[in-house]
């Protein structure tokens, strides 16, 4: 049957296409064409429309030019800004060097039980942002009689109202992002660690290296692409960061404690049902990770290599 | 001065007593949340930190609080969590795989550029996305409705990526003798290259089933009601301003949390490599 003449011309036209080197790709690519049309491409043009309008409603818009662009600098965005700031920079500086160091020590060819002890600093990025958001709401609960603070009751500390503060709140939400993502961290870096051949080590070492200087000399230039590269989802993640707030400040936030940029799309859009001005601070937070991110890039030289060449 | 072989001895110690520091650190929160699945919550209230195993001051009333409260409404947002997460699955596989095929086994025009079409989707911040893509759920129609959480991200763009990755390093040679032995371009990916394929599958079916199962920002967008959540959507109604029913958050967090764990220990390789797979490199 597959060699066999056909008659049927449509049948053979079906064959043909069954056959086709050139439109082989292109069916099969299809899916993603489709859906980047459909789901990518017609929405970032609607937000970038809906940016510049007044709607009341899906279906009621008019033009209103910069006005919701306007409306940016007012207070709330400034704090909104402000958090994801303060909270991206501080996850940076916990979870580049944390699972870095976790990963360097169960490196170590002498150190016993490495598997279980890196599938349980693993174990975190499993769970939902909500599920361990729940049991740090336990942990961190404002009553005396809750775990963090009954502890600091006992070391003769004044317990803390941990979600009604600014810098405590913040910390809530950076503390859950180390637990849940140390992890991950760690693997990359372990996995980097796999590529530095053990011949470096070694003639560092006739050279009367220490630990400390291989570290310095060796394992941390090495690893440099993949630091880049947790840098960047640090930022990305950072300035998205919905989640982690969410499951702190589920309604309303006391003093925009926890406010984030995307929260504050979602309070704009679907609480205030405002989509011109939620749009509006979609497109400028697009902006900002954009630039931060090129910024990052530059400043670790990752264009360098083009240009030299 | 110590010899080398002492000293690596008492690092080894040290490294050991850290480690198993950090580790009671990981494995606190979910074992605080697993015991306190059997507590009321005005004993976990009154009696704090108390997380020692007391078989007296435990039972099984959360759980059966959990599957008889509002008409077993748990078991519904379970049941919409598990039937999301095996049909985006399955739809997201299917057709990512055959995506990055075409990207990595052809050589085409537009190739190129829809690569980069790829990486752009790749990295824009969905949240930038929702409001146009929950006006255009409304339009189509499929607001509140498991098409409409899966459609918009079926064909996911770390998958793509993954996947062309993986067949750009495979042998092209199969493809020509299937072209020889008369196979159609469907036949050659389905008989031959998709079993080659395997191990790709299986770090993205991972990756791709966990972010599903955990996704929060878009399903709590699209599903509208009640009876629609999924289990994270769901969990996170129950707290509320006027009070958090922690009764039933507890125990729906636990169980919401278990299969993931038994599923990681039994293929931690596949796991992992699927979870970091974005780092991946070409």
């Amino acid at each position: 049957m597959r060699y066999g003449p056909n008659t049927a011309t449509d049948r053979n036209s079906l064959k043909k296409l069954l056959y086709s080197r050139k439109l082989a790709p292109y069916l099969f690519a299809s899916p993603f064409i489709l859906t980047f049309l459909i789901f990518f491409l017609y929405p970032t043009f609607s937000t970038i429309v809906m940016s510049f309008q007044e709607l009341t409603g899906l279906n009621n818009a008019k033009f209103i030019g910069l006005d919701n662009y306007k409306r940016l600098f007012d207070v709330h965005f400034y704090n909104a800004l402000k958090t994801n700031t303060l909270y991206t920079l501080l996850s940076i500086l916990l979870l580049i060097p944390i699972p870095l160091l976790f990963a360097v020590l169960l490196n170590l060819a002498f150190v016993r039980g490495k598997n279980f002890f890196r599938a349980a600093i693993f174990l975190p990025a499993l769970t939902s942002v909500i599920v361990a958001g729940v049991s740090f709401r336990l942990m961190f609960g404002e009553l005396d009689t809750a775990l963090i603070n009954s502890l600091l009751i006992k070391m003769g500390l004044p317990p803390q109202n941990w979600s009604l503060n600014y810098w405590t709140g913040m910390m809530l939400m950076v503390i859950l992002n180390l637990w849940r993502h140390a992890g991950i961290n760690m693997v990359y870096y372990l996995a980097g660690l796999q590529t530095i051949p053990e011949e470096l080590y070694e003639s560092a070492e006739i050279d009367g290296a220490g630990p400390v200087q291989k570290f310095f000399t060796i394992t941390l230039p090495l690893l440099k692409p993949i630091m880049i590269y947790t840098v960047t989802v640090a930022i990305f993640e950072g300035y998205r960061m919905f989640g982690e707030s969410y499951v702190f400040w589920n309604e309303s936030m006391p003093g925009d404690i926890g406010l984030t940029i995307v929260r504050y799309i979602y309070q704009q859009a679907f609480q205030r049902n405002d989509l011109g001005f939620g749009s509006a601070i979609g497109i400028t937070l697009l902006v900002i990770v954009l630039a931060i991110n090129l910024a990052q890039l530059k400043f670790f030289g990752f264009f360098k290599k083009d240009s030299d060449s | 001065m110590m010899g080398m072989k002492a000293k690596r001895k008492w690092a080894a110690i040290l490294i050991a007593i850290l480690f198993l520091i950090v580790c009671f650190i990981m494995l606190f929160p979910l074992y605080y949340l697993f015991l306190a699945s059997f507590k009321s919550s005005k004993d976990l209230f009154r009696y704090g930190m108390d997380f020692r195993i007391n078989l007296e001051l435990m039972s099984l009333d959360n759980y059966r609080l959990l599957f008889s409260a509002n008409n077993g409404m748990y078991l519904h947002w379970y049941k919409n969590s598990l039937l999301i997460v095996i049909l985006y699955t399955a739809g997201s596989l299917f057709l990512s795989s055959l995506v990055g095929y075409a990207l990595g086994a052809y050589r085409f025009r537009g190739q190129n550029f829809l690569f980069i079409l790829v990486l752009v989707v790749m990295m824009m911040p969905l949240e930038i996305l929702m409001l146009p893509l929950y006006k255009l759920t409304v339009q189509m129609r499929i607001i509140n409705t498991y098409s409409g959480v899966i459609l918009p991200f079926l064909v996911s763009p770390i998958a793509v990526f993954f996947f062309r990755q993986f067949v750009t390093g495979l042998n092209k040679e199969f493809i020509d003798a299937g072209r020889i032995d008369g196979c159609t371009e469907f036949g050659i990916f389905f008989r031959i290259m998709a079993p080659l394929m395997a191990p790709a599958f299986g770090a993205m079916g991972i990756l791709l089933a966990m972010q599903n199962w955990n996704s929060l920002v878009w399903p709590l967008i699209v599903l509208r009601t009640n009876n629609m959540f999924t289990l994270p959507i769901g969990l996170s109604s129950l707290l509320t301003p006027y009070g958090n029913n922690y009764d039933m958050l507890i125990p729906g967090s636990v169980l919401a949390t278990i299969p993931i764990i038994l599923f990681f220990l039994f293929n931690q390789r596949a796991f992992i490599s699927g979870l970091t797979s974005g780092g991946i490199k070409g």
